[in-house]
Parts: structure tokens; C-alpha cells; sequence
């Protein structure tokens, strides 16, 4: 793998999230201007202090006129990137390697969505001109192959399975109701989601990630530079992204039981942080949980557990908040909501808060033991997806 | 000699239960079922199936391909084009519409017989009416194609004895382009004009063929008038009128008498004597006889074997689909438009189901790709891998209800090749209680929605129905 990472040399020094939810009253502008003034703020800076932009969005405007027009950015390079789901880390990860490279002293991440101006439910992206070929299938019936392939592979019941990734969204949505910035924020019981009609295979609606506006915001500078603007920077101890090469959805072998470009991102991540056991090593990840079955094969993907295994971890419980690997402590995609280009920088903003010790007293992480954090942010489908995975951690070293 | 090398006629899976339309409207309907195309099926995706299975009974490359329906998907644009793109049929071959008529589809058979060089003719149709009418439950939906040439493209299975045509204008039934319904004057002048029609040109075939009626051992008899119809099969003088498939299938309009003539020949004995007589506008008459090359002759899917396999569609989805009822579609945005350039560069793909495979690794691409999947094929390293006739096995698959789709919910399968490949694929002439994993299925050529006028053609799976893909 010849990724060799920028461990150490980039910090975190401010970040801003505004609410997700259905935000009538909000366009993109107010949405972007509301996110990268918390970041601002927090950080302690101005814009004109911020040397360059990289704004992500998935189909909420194009170039970075969307984000210099509202801000009002004079002079200053912006970079508009798109990369599906992961639209959001992949700005964080350019915004990185521009302040490692030496190029600038100061660069914002930014990421935002305004999903609910399309008119339709769910999300929507205008397909590029096309021989009419494609697959006519919705991310949630892709995603909902995962429950029988794992059920065979592994003999679990399907009923049983079922429940498992309802837990999941339980879960979720308790970690989303004691967090005031997510979109939904009342407790939801894994057989009240059983319950429901399905809509994609096994899945209900209840399944899949909450559809909202909403936008992320960070500010990153060299890591000799952070104690400059904050007392308690993060530095950024790995980026890794792989993009697929589409084989799965051709591939015989291929068994919808796993993500091999979350698993090799997840690797390099690992070799570039220095982390032999994730599991030991990490306090907590935020992961892409776009659907329930996803956050369940992730938790094999990103070695947080034995193949085959990780359906039983739900049921122990391990990934709760208390739990010994907590996973999706903000509520993740699921609560929070899911605003496509804002939500890399969401998941970011989480390990923000709770890797300092911010998270507020009924959120807030055990830390004494282990201080990493890890995002995982894809796009996608089983088959032909991309995957992100960064490690975040409070110290140097 | 010059004939029918070989023949496949196409009915669609769905069935309307006549009985259904009087329990809802509380009159109209019958007695019997009567075929459906399904929601993704057209005159020209029937014409393909039905020219699939009539090329895989003989092998014969055509030199032209002739299409007749009256009910095209397009006007001014050719039909016959996307067949041959899905036939895979060599730019050299002609591709024409014989379009509009009912009479178009006996009048192609009969051009080809009477002209040189092997000759593909396919006819479609699909026919309905408004809600209670006689042509909403009479009339049924299929295709027939003709592979027809002399003894030196094939050995000709049926040899053209004689024909006679008589013609004369009546306005009798007539439709103007994109009405629903067709109107029909008072039934009993059509009756007294197609009689003397009919004995005329009868008379006259007979006397091509130098045979007598008597002679004649079964006489297929198809027209839109069922009334006149009746009655020349009266005065035929022939041992035996052919099953005209009403009871099952219904009146397939510009496709019937060549789904009928298919259904006799698939039956047929070697020396036998089969008249077509067909009232449209006047009267068509072909005389053909069967040859002793009938008796190696083995149809890939016979008419009787698709009407025997068929499955119910309620009258609320047959309204649906045929447009007389609109249902609220999901809250999601409509497909756009495929775009001609990019449709015409990917025209083996798209149209002919031809993907590619890597030459050392021998990975299946759908679609084909320049760089393969597996690190031993070097960049462009890919033979052609026709894909349409080959069977294949249902992996895992899921039921999409969230999904654009005209007649959802879309069920959707990843499926694995004969001899290795896999494509995720939609599924069709399916229940989705039905679908298992391990089922067998093979490709269908489908319409698949249509945006801005502009029809997308593309390949589903459906339930295996023919042998390559049991």
C-alpha cells in the first residue's frame, strides 16, 4: 500500500454542525453561512483568516462559487467535491493534505446538503446523460440483499437477523434523542420497527438513514500551528479513501456479506495510525449506518469484531454508548439525519466533541483507557461503492 | 420452392379473465381469458421475442427484416431497427416497417413468399378497446415471426402452393393514430362485403395452388370481424377450420394469423395441405403446404406450451397498464430521457445483451468493459459474450416498493450465468411471492419506461419459459 498518511502533521483547531432536520425556513446559503460560522467561532478565527476552501456537496450547487457568493470569501480558492455519501470526509481529506503540503496555513472543510427543496422523498441526484442501462433500484433495496446473504452464510434465522438490525436502530435513535442537534430525537423499540411494512426487501423505513438539511463545517491547520488557536486541537492521525472498482456487482465470488473497499480502507487507516487492534485501540466510530444491515457487516469490515459475528455483539449490546466499542454515539445517519455532503463532516464533528471530553454530561464517552476515534463515511452501493475511514485522536504521538 | 423455414410466435405471460371486467364494471367481459403485454411490453419487444425463438429454430441469417403491426410503439422513427438490433442482425440487413393495418401482417408474409432472398417477417400487435367493449375482451396481445426463404437459406418446413388477394374500400373498422378504441360500423355491411371477397379470392387461390377445397386439410381464418369471419369459415369447404385461440389468447389483430399458421405447424404432419385466409380490408389468401423437412423441424417454444403457462393479471392492473386508469405514481422523480449518443454507442449492450470476456481470465463484464476485473486480462483484451440466450439462476434478490416503476413493486435479482457471470437485474412476469433463490430464469427484451417520448429498451430477466433456460 503505498498511502503514507499524514499522522501527526494536521490538526482540527474548530468545527461547527448545524442542526439537522427538515430546514424549511433554510436554504443552502444560510445553511453554510450558520455551519462555518460555529466553526469560525469556535476556532477563534475569522474567514479572512482561513487561506482556502473545500466545499463538498453532492448536488446541493456546483462550484465553489456556493459557498464564496454567500460567505462573501474574497480573493480565496474554493474547491466544490463531490464523492457521493462521502462527500463531506473526502473535503475534509483535501483540506488536510493542502495544510500538510505546506501550500496553505489554513484550511475549512466544509460540507452541506438541502435535500428537502427537491420535492420528493428520500434523496434524489440528477443522473448524468446515460444509454438508459442502469439499474432501477433504490439504495435501500440494494442494501437490503445484505440480510439474507448474511443469514445464509453465517445460519442465522432471518427473523432473528431482522430484530438484530432493528436493535441497531434502536440504538441509534436513543443515542439521537439525548443529542440536541439531530433530527430525530424520540426513542424508537427494535420491535416496533419490526413491525412496520417493509419497503425495500426486509427493510422499513425505519431502517434507512433519516433524510434531512444540514451542514458541517471544520477548520485544520499544521499541527505545530494548532496551540496557536486552541487549547485542545485534534490531530488527524489517518485519511484513507478507496474508490471501487465496481467488481462486486459482477463478481460471482462476491456474497453481499461485506465491503471489501470499507475493509481495505479501514486497513490502511489502521497502518497509517499505527493500530494493530482497533478494538482495543479506539474509544469510538462513527460509521455510515445509511441502512441498519450496513453498520452491521461494518462492525466486521473495520475489524471491530470476528466475521460472523457481530449480529451476536448487537445483542450483548457492545456498540452502545456504555457498551465496550460505541458506535454511533451522535445517533449517527439513522438519527442525526443524513444530509449528504454534510455528514463526513457530521461524524467528524462527534469525535470532536467527544475525544475532548465535550460531549456534555449525558453523552459523553468513557475516556480513561483509550482516547482514538474513527470515522468511516461510504457511498454507494454493495458492489460498487467508496469508502472513507479517518482516526482522530487528542494527543500527538 | 420457396416457404417457412421456421416460425416462433410470442404470447405474453399475463391472462385477463374476461369474467373479471363484468364483476367490476358489471357488464362487458365473457367467457375464457385473453392475453396481456405486460406494462414493459410493446408491439416491438413482442416482434423480438417472437423473431428470438423463430432465428433459434433454423439458424438462417436474413437479408431483410419486415415488421408489420398496428399498433406501433413509434411513428415516423422505424421499429423494425431495434429489432434488428436486438436480433444482432448485420447493418446490411434491411429493417422495415409494414405498418399501421391489421392487413400489414398477412400482407408482409405474403411479400416475403412471393419474393427472393431469406426474409425475416414479424408481426405484432396489441389490442384493446374502452372498458366493456367487445375489443377490450376479444382481443388479445402476441407476435408471430417468419423466417421465410427457398431451398438454399434452409430447408423450407412449409412451400407456398398458391395465393390470391381481393381487395376493396369499406369503412368497416377504422382508428385514428393514438385513440384508444377503434369504431366499427354497423356489423352486418361488413359481413355482406368480406363473403363475396372471400369466395373470390378463395376461388382464385385454389386455382393458383391447382388444388380443390377439399384438398385443403385445415384452414387458419383470422381477421377483426368475428362475425364475417365466422361465416367464411362456413363456406370454406375445408376438412377442418383451425383453432382460432379465442377462448385463451383472443383475436391478436395483425399478429393473429400468423400465430395461428405457427400453432398449426407446430402440430402439423409432413404432406399436409394448411390454407391462411385473412379479412382485412379485402381478403388474403396464402396456400401452403408442409414438407418432409416439418418432421425435423423443432419449434424452441411452442405456441401451446405459452398458452398453457400463463398467469392472472387482475382487470384493475390491466387498466393500469393499458393506460385507462392513472394511479398515483410513488413521490419519486420520473427516469429521464436515455440519450441517443450514448444508447447508440452502447447498441450491443443495450439492444443486443452483448457483454464482453476477458480472453485469459474468461470474467464475464456486464456491461462490457475495456479494463477487466481480474489483473491477468490486459486493457482491451475482451472477445464479444453474447449474453440473451443464455440461461441463469437466481442468487439472492429483494422487493423494491420504494422505486420508480410503472407497476410497482420492482423485483429485483442477482443472478448467475450459465458458465459463469453475474448481473444484478430486474426480474419481470414475476409475482414477487414467487421468487426463490435457485430459480431459473433467462433474458426477456424489454421495454423499460419511456421519457420524453422517447421509449427505453433494455433486458429483464423473466421466470425461465423456453429450454435454454431450463
Amino acid at each position: 500500500m503505498a498511502s503514507h498518511g499524514i499522522k501527526d502533521q494536521v490538526a482540527i483547531i474548530g468545527m461547527g454542525c448545524t442542526q439537522f432536520r427538515e430546514h424549511w425556513d433554510k436554504g443552502v446559503d444560510d445553511l453554510l453561512i450558520d455551519a462555518s460560522s460555529a466553526a469560525f467561532a469556535s476556532a477563534g478565527v475569522a474567514k479572512d483568516d482561513v487561506d482556502a476552501f473545500w466545499l463538498g456537496t453532492a448536488s446541493s450547487g456546483m462550484s465553489g462559487l456556493t459557498l464564496s457568493q454567500p460567505l462573501k470569501l474574497e480573493g480565496k480558492p474554493v474547491t466544490r467535491v463531490e464523492n457521493f455519501c462521502a462527500t463531506g470526509s473526502e473535503a475534509l481529506r483535501q483540506a488536510s493534505y493542502a495544510v500538510a503540503s505546506g501550500a496553505y496555513d489554513m484550511a475549512m472543510a466544509i460540507g452541506v446538503e438541502k435535500v428537502k427543496d427537491s420535492g420528493y422523498q428520500g434523496l434524489n441526484a440528477p443522473p448524468a446523460p446515460h444509454d438508459g442501462t442502469k439499474r432501477n433500484l433504490t439504495a435501500a433495496a440494494m442494501y437490503s440483499l445484505v440480510l439474507p446473504a448474511y443469514a445464509a452464510r453465517y445460519g442465522v434465522d432471518e427473523d432473528e437477523l431482522r430484530m438484530v438490525v432493528a436493535k441497531i436502530a434502536e440504538k441509534n435513535h436513543r443515542n439521537g434523542a439525548l443529542n440536541p442537534l439531530a433530527q430525530f430525537r424520540r426513542e424508537m423499540p427494535a420491535e416496533k420497527i419490526c413491525e412496520m411494512a417493509s419497503v425495500a426487501g426486509r427493510l422499513s423505513v425505519f431502517d434507512c438513514s433519516g433524510v434531512a438539511d444540514g451542514s458541517a463545517a471544520a477548520i485544520v491547520v499544521r499541527a505545530e500551528d494548532a496551540h496557536k488557536y486552541c487549547d485542545d486541537p485534534l490531530y488527524i492521525k489517518a485519511l484513507s479513501f478507496v474508490s471501487g472498482t465496481g467488481g462486486g456487482l459482477i463478481d460471482p465470488d462476491y456474497d453481499y456479506t461485506t465491503f471489501p473497499e470499507c475493509d481495505m480502507a479501514g486497513a490502511d487507516a489502521y497502518r497509517q495510525a499505527g493500530i494493530d487492534d482497533p478494538r482495543s485501540a479506539l474509544a469510538m466510530a462513527e460509521v455510515h449506518d445509511c441502512f441498519t444491515p450496513t453498520e452491521m457487516v461494518l462492525m466486521e469490515d473495520l475489524g471491530f469484531c470476528e466475521r460472523g459475528t457481530a449480529w451476536k455483539e448487537v445483542l450483548a449490546g457492545t456498540f452502545e454508548r456504555n457498551g465496550d466499542m460505541p458506535i454511533n454515539t451522535d445517533g449517527g445517519l439513522k438519527a442525526f439525519g443524513h444530509p449528504v455532503g454534510a455528514s463526513g463532516l457530521r461524524m467528524h464533528y462527534e469525535c470532536w466533541l467527544q475525544l475532548r471530553g465535550q460531549a456534555g454530561d449525558d453523552r459523553q464517552i468513557d475516556l480513561s483507557t483509550r482516547n482514538l476515534g474513527l470515522v468511516h463515511n461510504l457511498g454507494g452501493y454493495p458492489g460498487e461503492m467508496v469508502s472513507f475511514v479517518s482516526i482522530l485522536g487528542p494527543e500527538l504521538g | 420452392m420457396r416457404g417457412i423455414i421456421s416460425f416462433g410466435g410470442y404470447v405474453p405471460y399475463r391472462r385477463l379473465d374476461r369474467s373479471a371486467i363484468a364483476a367490476v364494471m358489471g357488464r362487458g367481459g365473457g367467457r375464457g381469458t385473453r392475453s396481456v403485454a405486460s406494462y414493459d411490453e410493446d408491439t416491438t419487444t413482442m416482434g423480438v421475442e417472437a423473431a428470438r425463438l423463430a432465428l433459434r429454430s433454423s439458424g438462417v441469417d436474413p437479408r431483410a427484416l419486415w415488421f408489420a403491426t398496428a399498433d406501433p410503439a413509434y411513428l415516423e422513427k422505424t421499429n423494425a431497427t431495434a429489432i434488428h438490433a436486438a436480433l444482432r442482425l448485420d447493418s446490411s440487413t434491411g429493417a422495415l416497417d409494414f405498418g399501421g393495418a391489421v392487413r400489414s401482417g398477412i400482407g408482409a408474409l405474403r411479400t416475403a413468399l412471393e419474393s427472393g432472398g431469406p426474409t425475416l417477417v414479424v408481426a405484432a400487435d396489441i389490442r384493446g378497446g374502452l372498458p366493456t367493449g367487445a375489443d377490450e375482451a376479444n382481443g388479445g396481445d402476441g407476435a408471430a415471426a417468419f423466417v421465410v426463404g427457398g431451398e438454399g437459406d434452409g430447408p423450407v418446413v412449409a412451400e407456398l402452393l398458391g395465393t390470391a388477394s381481393a381487395t376493396e374500400e369499406f369503412v368497416d373498422r377504422w382508428r385514428q393514430p393514438g385513440s384508444p378504441s377503434t369504431g366499427q360500423w354497423e356489423e352486418r355491411f361488413g359481413e355482406t362485403r368480406y363473403g363475396p371477397l372471400a369466395a373470390q379470392a378463395w376461388k382464385e387461390a385454389l386455382g393458383a395452388a391447382g388444388i380443390g377445397a377439399d384438398d385443403v386439410d385445415v384452414a387458419v381464418v383470422a381477421g377483426a370481424h368475428g362475425r364475417a369471419v365466422k361465416r367464411v369459415s362456413g363456406q370454406l369447404g375445408v376438412a377442418r377450420v383451425a383453432d382460432d385461440l379465442a377462448g385463451a389468447v383472443g383475436n391478436t389483430g395483425t399478429a393473429h394469423p400468423g400465430l395461428l399458421l405457427g400453432n398449426e405447424l407446430e402440430q402439423a404432419e409432413p404432406g399436409q395441405t394448411i390454407a391462411v385466409v385473412v379479412l382485412a380490408d379485402g381478403v388474403e389468401v396464402l396456400i401452403l403446404r408442409t414438407t418432409e423437412a416439418l418432421a425435423a423441424y423443432a419449434p424452441a417454444l411452442p405456441v401451446a406450451d405459452q398458452v398453457a403457462n400463463g398467469a392472472d393479471v387482475s382487470y384493475a392492473t390491466f387498466l393500469q397498464w393499458r393506460e385507462m386508469i392513472r394511479v398515483q405514481p410513488p413521490n419519486r422523480p420520473e427516469p429521464t430521457r436515455p440519450s441517443s449518443s450514448a444508447a447508440a454507442r452502447a447498441q450491443d449492450w443495450k439492444y443486443g445483451f452483448v457483454g464482453s470476456r476477458g480472453t485469459e481470465s474468461g470474467t464475464l463484464h456486464l456491461p462490457p468493459a475495456r479494463v477487466s476485473i481480474r489483473p491477468e486480462d490486459e486493457l482491451d483484451a475482451m472477445d464479444p459474450a453474447p449474453m440473451a440466450d443464455v440461461g441463469a439462476t437466481v442468487v439472492t434478490f429483494t422487493i423494491d416498493r420504494l422505486v420508480y416503476s410503472v407497476s410497482p413493486p420492482v423485483v429485483f435479482a442477482v443472478v448467475d450465468f450459465d458458465g459463469g457471470g453475474r448481473l444484478p437485474v430486474e426480474l419481470t412476469d414475476v409475482d414477487p411471492d414467487s421468487v426463490r433463490i435457485g430459480q431459473r430464469v433467462e433474458m426477456t427484451f424489454r421495454r423499460l419506461y419511456e421519457a420524453e417520448g422517447i421509449i427505453n429498451y433494455f433486458w429483464k430477466a423473466r421466470p425461465a419459459r423456453s429450454s435454454s433456460g431450463q
